[in-house]
């Protein structure tokens, strides 16, 4: 479903995703892990098209999508890390938007935009402006966003960031439905239960290139880890903490 | 844990972000490109040398005329400094509203052990910059003009610093003051009403202005008594009580060599107590009212916008008809935005009236040199309304979409049908005013219908050419972090915008206007117009550039948008 090929992106000097190649069935979950900075964002937005990256490919559903982005970005629904919306719209009339803009209009996109509102418990909110909604409504609607127009592919940084426990809850097991049915999801996040419990598999992206990828055995092959678990394997690869470092916060 | 009264953060301390942002964002411009360097530097020169021009000459002429010429060059520095103070006032409170309560580093500040008096010499330092850095441009080539021509010396500059830096400060503590105020009653995100009283006042403000200092009677002055009518309205003071009357005063007897010291104490003196005022305002009024700036705006939305305009963009794809709604909707319910057609109709009142005070048809005999001058002057200043106009709303149009670009960007829609919604969202409107201004003023001077006919013809080529000029100044200079869409048009880009947009209507004016004035008096006196030639070249070649200033802009803006890369609300192109 995902292709990248040699994915670079430089700012300047300084390269913040370095020859990522990844590939990514249909009907899998996918989780990109790192810590702070490693360049997940920076990948995840130049697969929904709103990087250019320097180099190499990005395919979707074996469409490249630098050729033809139009056709590319028609198969995905994508979840930013910070949930943006227009103020001045409700959140009906944002639902409605983002379904236009995937060429989709009418009964059926209001009945769809009425079940997303609902699922998400945002029912009541539906004709209050934007403005009005917390941090955590607004990431819900932005899901409701990507998923109105019934992408084949979600592209999602940081899903949980914002949300309560019962939407996160909710969240998982409606990724897990849709990739059931033959969605694709290509998640990034730095919280490890969310992508141990999740993910199908997993890539560890550490200063811009993928440090190790495949599923949680694999990642255990791959580091030499034995039993341990992710979080053991993810800062072996991307380095802990030392002691003398947390020493140093405290003393005078 | 820090120990209790720790030294506080001085000023300049609290400044780091915005001079630092300041200076980092310069290092961008300049890293830029030199083609874009070397056009803002083309636009900037031109623009200044003109203003330049024009007041040097101006100043030249009257210099030399005898007994009075003085006292027309200090009225002129005042009525021109009145001006600047007008939109200083509207723009300090403007800017008062997003430096002091909606700003994003405001809850930083107030949640540190930071005095109110150093936030409000901070916030205040910001307010000024932002509102005024526009009009101290403006100012600099008109204060050179009077240096030079009055031969000030090389002590000049000093001098007129020294005037315009209290006269920058006093309207921004007073404009500090009323948004305190005003925030206090109405909560800053509820600012429709705010922002509708400010639009207000300002229309009030400047028509009284406008009938107490008359300033048509100036230029007739065959309208007085006699000759010593015509001293005394000269003499008097057009607003003793205001600091444009003390700034020039202190710059005129500097140039005059008069030694008064009154005008500098009333400036300094006055901006002192105003900070005092303000401090002491601020220290009272300033938490309540960013509580209430807080505070959760409309809830419901009174109007949804599907009725017949809805049923109009009906034929529209989905993705262009709900692109044009959203962006109906997000302009008719922000509320910095709709009240900006407040100014418009303010900036209209203005224009309209003062063609009809012209006294071309009262009587008096007029050359029909001077009648063809003023109906290209009237092109001059319909195009001028034009472009800022085009500057308020669509420079904006980028901009507005600021951090939710990831949305249009992720999606499907094509960047070139984004710009031409944009663009025709702002053309349509503006092409009716073009065609309303150009035909109601050009009845009003009774001009031939040839006259008419260029006019028509050239602002509604020139409209279509602004639009797309303000358009793609906006994509290549956006302001996606903005606090206050009233302010984007003040921002860099919007400026060279205007520049570049007069320039250009300086250019198609000065191609029209011997050929067609040549038209134009032969017809006047009856004799058969020659240098038919001429005139269809001419004409030809103002239609051919306006083309291209339209269809280029718009091409360059479509490839800039597919190349633009948007990382949370940062732009950076390849």
């Amino acid at each position: 479903m995902i292709r990248l090929a040699d994915l670079t992106k430089r700012y300047g000097k300084f390269t913040a995703v370095d020859a990522i190649t990844l590939h990514v069935p249909r009907g899998e979950l996918f989780g990109l892990l790192g810590p702070n900075g490693a360049g997940k964002t920076t990948t995840m937005r130049m697969i929904a098209g709103i990087l250019r990256p320097t180099s190499g490919s990005i395919t979707v559903a074996g469409i490249d999508l630098l050729a033809r982005p139009l056709a590319a970005k028609a198969k995905l629904g994508f979840i930013p890390d910070r949930p943006f919306v227009y103020d001045k719209l409700t959140g009906g009339e944002f639902l409605r938007f983002a379904a236009a803009l995937y060429g989709q209009q009418g009964t059926a996109v209001e009945r769809r935009i009425d079940e997303l509102l609902e699922l998400f418990e945002l029912t009541p909110w539906k004709s209050e402006l934007t403005e009005n909604y917390s941090h955590g409504m607004r990431q819900k609607l932005i899901i409701c966003g990507a998923f109105v127009h019934r992408p084949e592919l979600i592209v999602v940084d940081e899903p949980m960031v914002g949300l309560d426990p019962k939407s996160a809850r909710l969240l998982k097991d409606l990724f897990r439905q849709f990739v059931d049915r033959g969605g694709t999801v290509l998640m990034s996040t730095h919280t490890l239960e969310v992508a141990e419990v999740m993910c199908d598999r997993i890539a560890i992206v550490y200063r811009g290139k993928v440090a190790a990828q495949g599923t949680l055995a694999e990642l255990r092959e791959q580091t030499a880890s034995g039993s341990s678990s992710l979080e053991d394997m993810f800062l072996k690869l991307t380095g802990g903490l030392r002691e003398h470092q947390l020493d140093s916060v405290f003393e005078g | 844990m820090g120990p209790t009264g720790a030294t506080q953060p001085g000023l300049w301390t609290l400044l780091i972000p915005k001079r630092r942002g300041g200076l980092a964002r310069l290092r961008q411009q300049r890293s830029g490109s030199w083609p874009k360097v070397l056009l803002l530097g083309l636009v900037g020169g031109a623009f200044w040398t003109g203003i330049f021009g024009i007041a040097y000459r101006v100043l030249s002429y009257i210099e030399k005329v005898a007994d009075i010429g003085d006292l027309l060059a200090a009225k002129m520095l005042d009525v021109i400094l009145l001006a600047f103070l007008t939109i200083l006032l509207l723009s300090n409170i403007i800017t008062a509203l997003s430096t002091f309560f909606l700003a994003k580093d405001l809850d930083l500040l107030v949640a540190a052990p930071v005095g109110g008096v150093r936030i409000y010499l901070a916030k205040l330092s910001e307010t000024v910059v932002h509102s005024s850095w526009m009009v101290a441009l403006l100012a600099l080539p008109i204060l050179s003009a009077y240096g030079i021509v009055y031969d000030g010396g090389p002590l000049f500059p000093l001098v007129a610093a020294g005037a315009f830096l209290p006269f920058l400060v006093l309207p921004a503590v007073i404009g500090v003051i009323i948004t305190m105020l005003l925030v206090n009653v109405f909560p800053a995100r509820r600012t429709r009403e705010l922002l509708g009283l400010i639009g207000l006042g300002g229309l009030g403000v400047v028509l009284i202005l406008l009938r107490v200092i008359q300033p048509e009677r100036l230029a007739r002055p065959e309208g007085f008594q006699n000759f010593l009518d015509y001293l005394v309205v000269l003499r008097t003071p057009t607003s003793p009580l205001l600091p444009n009357e003390w700034a020039t005063s202190m710059i005129m007897n500097w140039l005059l060599r008069v030694a008064d010291p009154r005008p500098i104490l009333a400036l300094w003196g006055s901006a002192a107590v105003a900070l005092g005022v303000g401090a002491v305002v601020h220290g009272s009024l300033f938490l309540s009212g960013y509580s209430k700036a807080q505070e959760g705006g409309e809830r419901k939305v009174r109007r949804p916008l599907r009725g017949p305009l809805a049923m109009a963009l009906q034929r529209l794809p989905p993705a262009e008809r709900e692109f044009m709604l959203k962006d109906l909707r997000l302009f008719f319910r922000d509320n910095t935005q709709w009240s900006q057609l407040i100014l418009l109709g303010v900036l209209l009142l203005i224009y309209i009236f003062n063609i009809k005070s012209l006294p071309i048809h009262s009587g008096e005999r007029i050359p029909f040199t001077l009648v063809t001058m003023i109906s290209f002057l009237n092109l001059g200043l319909s195009g001028f309304v034009l472009a800022a106009v085009a500057a308020r709303f669509v420079f904006p149009g980028l901009s507005l979409e600021g951090r939710q670009m990831w949305l249009l960007r992720s999606s499907p829609l094509d960047a070139r049908a984004m710009l031409w919604s944009k663009y025709w969202m702002g053309t349509a409107p503006l092409l009716v005013l073009a065609l309303a201004i150009t035909i109601l003023t050009n009845g009003l001077l009774r001009v031939t219908p040839f006259m008419m006919a260029v006019s028509i013809g050239t602002i509604t080529l020139y409209t279509l050419a602004v639009c797309a000029l303000a358009l793609a100044f906006g994509v290549y200079f956006p302001q996606f972090g903005t606090e206050n869409a009233a302010q984007i048009p003040t921002s860099f880009g919007g400026v060279i915008y205007m520049m570049a947009s007069l320039s250009l209507l300086a250019v198609v004016i000065m191609i029209e206007a011997i050929p067609v004035s040549a038209h134009l008096r032969a017809a006047h006196r009856g004799i058969p117009p020659g240098g038919a030639g001429q005139l269809t070249l001419a004409l030809g070649g103002v239609a051919l550039l306006l083309l291209v200033a339209t269809l280029l802009p718009l091409r360059m803006s479509a490839t800039r948008v597919e190349r633009m890369d948007i990382s949370s609300g940062r732009v950076e192109t390849e």
